[in-house]
C-alpha cells in the first residue's frame, strides 16, 4: 500500500532501460528489505566496501557527471573530493531530506517507496568520504517517510548492511534518522547542520564550507535524497552508462514533480534535456492543460525560480538550457498555471511563504520579505499606489546577493520575473484596484 | 513529571546515538510533542533534566520551529496547505468550505475541542493537491465529497 497516491511514469520502465530511480517505484513491496535484496539490493554496497578504494568511488561519481539534485546542481563527486584526506576529525554525511521547496514532492516518494535505495546510496557516499556516522534529515511533517525510513534503517542493521564490522570488512557505519520541526530553511545545508547540532536552524557564513568544517566543526558532506539514490546505479552500471544519458553538462536522469493546472500532475523520471513543453502536453506526462484552458505561465524549478511565459517553454529541462531562458532547473518542480490565474495573486502566495520561512538572521531578507509581502498584499487587495512596482523592484534589488544563504535571492527572483513578464498586469491591478483576471479556483 | 516513562526512555535512547548532548534537543522536543500535542516551558525544563542540556538552549531551539505550539490544540489538527500548487487546485476555497462546515475561522478550534483548523506552507504533496494533513496523516487529491467523508470518519472515531 502506498502512502502517496501520486502518479508516476514507472510503468514505462519496462521499455525504458534508462529509468533507474523509478524502476520499481510502483511495486508496493519495494520498501521491504526482502524485496530490495531480491533485486540485488545492497550488493553494490557490499562490492564497494569489499573491493573498492574510497578514491575510486569518488572518481567514478565524478566521471558520471552527477550533479546535486536538491537545486544547486553542484557536481556530487567534486564535492566529495573536497573532504580533506588528512583531517584527524571524524567525517559526516548528511542526506538532505528536508524537501520543502514549494512544488517539490519527489524525495518523499523515494523515501516512502524505496527507502533502502536511499540508504544504500548514503552508505556508498559515506564510505567514499571515510564517514562512520551518517544522518538523514527528514522534514518533521513527513510522518510516513520517517516511519518508513526508521523501519528500513532497523532492517538494514538487522541484515548487517549497517553497524559494526560490516560484511567482516572492519568498516563501521552508523545511521541516525533526524527529523525537522517545520522549517524550510533547514533544507539549506548549513542551517540543516545547525539544526542537527541543536541550534536554531539558521544559515552559517561560508567559508568555511561544510566539506572542511561542517557538523560539529568536522568535514561534512550534505547531499540530496535523489542524488544519493542515483549513486548505487552509477556504481553498478558504470559512470559511462550514466554519462551517456542527458546533455553535455547535465548527465543522467532527473525526477520532475509536475503540479498545478495540468491533467496528469505527477512525478516523472526522464533523461536530462527532456523538453518542458512535452512534459506539460505529452499524454504520458502532464497530458495537457486542465480543462483545455490556455497556459499562462510555468515555474520550472520550484518556487524559487523565475517564471517562463508560454513562448519560452519549448526548452530542454537541464541546468544549462533553463538558464538561457532566464530561469533555473532548481529542484525540478514544475508548477503550471492557466489563463485564469492572477500573477499578483501567485506572487502573494510565494512571498507569504518566503516571509514565513526567512530565518531572520540577515536583515535584508528578514525585513525585505516583510516589506514585500505588505506591499504585494496591498496591491492584491486593490489598494495599490502609484510607485509600488518601483518600490518592489528597489527592495528586490536590495535583497538580491546581500544575504548569507540563497533564501533572499530565492524570494526575489520569481517577483522580478513576474514583473518583467507581466508588468501590464501589475499596472492594471494598481490602476483599476482589482485583478485583470480573478484567481478563483474551486476545489470541488 | 508530565513526560511519561515511555517518552523519557525514547528520548534517552535517541540522545545516546548522538556524539553531542545538544543534538538531542530536536529529537526530544519531537517525542514530547507526539505525547502531548504541545510544548511549553515546563516541558522544556523536564527535557532539560532528561538530556542534561540547559533549559534556555532548549527554549531557544524549540521556539524556532513551527511544528511545536505552546498550547494544546483540538484532537484533530487540520493543516491545510495553502502554498502555490495547492492554491492553484483550490485550497483557498477548501479553507472557506472548512470554515463554514466547522463554523470556525482558520487558527481556531471547534467548541467540542475536536478540530483545529490552520493553514501551513508546502507539505510536499504538490502533485496530489489539494491536501490536508490531519495530525500524522496526509489526505490528498481532495474534493468536497472526500472531505465530508473524512470529517465524518474523524468524528465517528473520536
Amino acid at each position: 500500500m502506498f502512502y502517496s497516491p501520486v502518479i508516476t511514469n514507472a510503468s514505462e520502465a519496462a521499455t525504458n532501460e534508462k529509468m533507474h530511480l523509478f524502476k520499481y517505484i510502483e511495486d508496493p513491496d519495494q520498501y521491504k528489505i526482502s524485496t530490495y535484496e531480491s533485486r540485488d539490493g545492497y550488493k553494490i554496497w557490499e562490492k564497494v566496501i569489499k573491493e573498492w578504494k574510497p578514491e575510486q568511488v569518488i572518481d567514478e561519481v565524478k566521471k558520471s557527471g552527477l550533479r546535486g539534485r536538491g537545486g544547486a546542481g553542484f557536481p556530487t563527486g567534486l564535492k566529495w573530493g573536497f573532504v580533506p584526506k588528512d583531517s584527524p576529525k571524524p567525517r559526516y554525511l548528511c542526506c538532505n531530506a528536508d524537501e520543502s521547496e514549494p512544488g517539490t514532492c519527489k524525495d518523499r516518494v523515494l523515501m516512502e517507496r524505496d527507502p533502502h535505495g536511499v540508504i544504500e546510496g548514503m552508505a556508498i557516499g559515506a564510505y567514499a568520504i571515510g564517514c562512520h556516522l551518517m544522518f538523514i534529515y527528514i522534514r518533521g511533517e513527513f510522518g510516513h517517510c520517517i516511519d518508513r525510513m526508521e523501519a528500513a534503517v532497523k532492517e538494514a542493521y538487522a541484515n548487517g548492511h549497517l553497524g559494526k564490522n560490516i560484511y567482516g570488512t572492519g568498516y563501521d557505519l552508523e545511521m541516525i534518522v533526524h527529523t525537522g520541526g517545520g522549517a524550510y530553511i533547514c533544507g539549506e545545508e548549513t542551517a540543516l547542520l545547525n539544526s542537527i547540532e541543536g541550534e536554531r536552524g539558521q544559515s552559517r557564513m561560508r567559508p568555511p564550507f561544510p566539506a572542511i568544517e561542517g557538523l560539529y566543526a568536522s568535514p561534512t558532506i550534505v547531499n540530496n535524497v535523489e542524488s544519493l539514490s542515483a549513486v548505487p546505479h552509477i556504481i553498478k552500471n558504470g559512470s559511462e552508462w550514466y554519462a551517456s544519458m542527458g546533455t553535455e553538462k547535465s548527465k543522467g536522469t532527473k525526477l520532475f514533480s509536475l503540479s498545478g493546472h495540468v491533467k496528469r500532475p505527477g512525478n516523472y523520471e526522464v533523461e536530462m534535456g527532456f523538453n518542458l513543453k512535452d512534459m506539460i502536453y505529452d499524454p504520458a506526462f502532464g497530458g495537457g492543460m486542465l480543462g483545455d484552458k490556455k497556459l499562462k505561465g510555468v515555474i520550472p524549478g520550484g518556487a524559487s525560480t523565475p517564471f517562463l511565459k508560454p513562448d519560452m517553454i519549448d526548452v530542454k529541462l537541464d541546468y544549462e538550457s533553463l538558464t538561457t531562458v532566464g530561469s533555473m532547473l532548481g529542484s525540478g518542480a514544475i508548477i503550471v498555471f492557466n489563463e485564469d490565474t492572477c500573477i499578483v495573486w501567485v506572487i502573494k502566495k510565494l512571498i507569504h511563504f518566503f516571509r514565513h520561512e526567512s530565518c531572520g538572521k540577515c536583515t535584508p531578507c528578514r525585513e525585505g520579505t516583510g516589506w514585500l509581502e505588505n506591499i504585494i498584499n496591498r496591491i492584491e487587495a486593490g489598494q495599490g499606489q502609484p510607485g509600488d512596482i518601483e518600490k518592489i523592484e528597489d527592495i528586490c534589488g536590495n535583497i538580491m546577493g546581500r544575504t548569507i544563504c540563497p533564501l533572499g535571492d530565492a524570494a526575489v527572483m520569481p517577483i522580478q520575473s513576474a514583473i518583467l513578464h507581466w508588468r501590464d498586469e501589475w499596472e492594471y491591478h494598481i490602476e483599476h484596484k482589482k485583478c485583470m483576471v480573478k484567481s478563483k479556483f474551486d476545489f470541488k | 513529571m508530565i513526560l511519561t516513562e515511555n517518552s523519557i526512555k525514547e528520548i534517552k535512547e535517541k540522545a545516546a546515538k548522538y556524539p553531542r548532548k545538544k543534538s538531542a534537543i530536536l529529537p526530544a522536543i519531537t517525542v514530547a510533542y507526539h505525547q502531548l500535542g504541545y510544548i511549553d516551558d515546563e516541558i522544556y525544563r523536564e527535557i532539560s533534566k532528561v538530556i542534561e542540556v540547559p533549559y534556555v538552549e532548549i527554549a531557544e531551539a524549540a521556539t524556532f520551529y513551527t511544528m511545536f505550539p505552546k498550547k494544546p490544540r483540538g484532537k484533530y489538527l487540520l493543516q491545510v496547505c495553502n502554498n502555490i500548487s495547492c492554491a492553484l487546485m483550490g485550497s483557498d476555497s477548501m479553507i472557506e468550505y472548512l470554515e463554514n462546515k466547522l463554523d470556525i475561522k482558520k487558527g481556531e478550534t471547534t467548541k467540542d475541542n475536536l478540530f483545529t483548523l490552520i493553514t501551513v506552507e508546502c507539505l510536499g504533496s504538490c502533485s496530489t493537491a489539494p491536501m490536508i494533513q490531519v495530525n500524522h496523516d496526509y489526505e490528498e487529491n481532495l474534493n468536497a465529497e472526500k472531505l465530508d467523508k473524512l470529517l465524518d470518519d474523524l468524528k465517528a472515531k473520536a
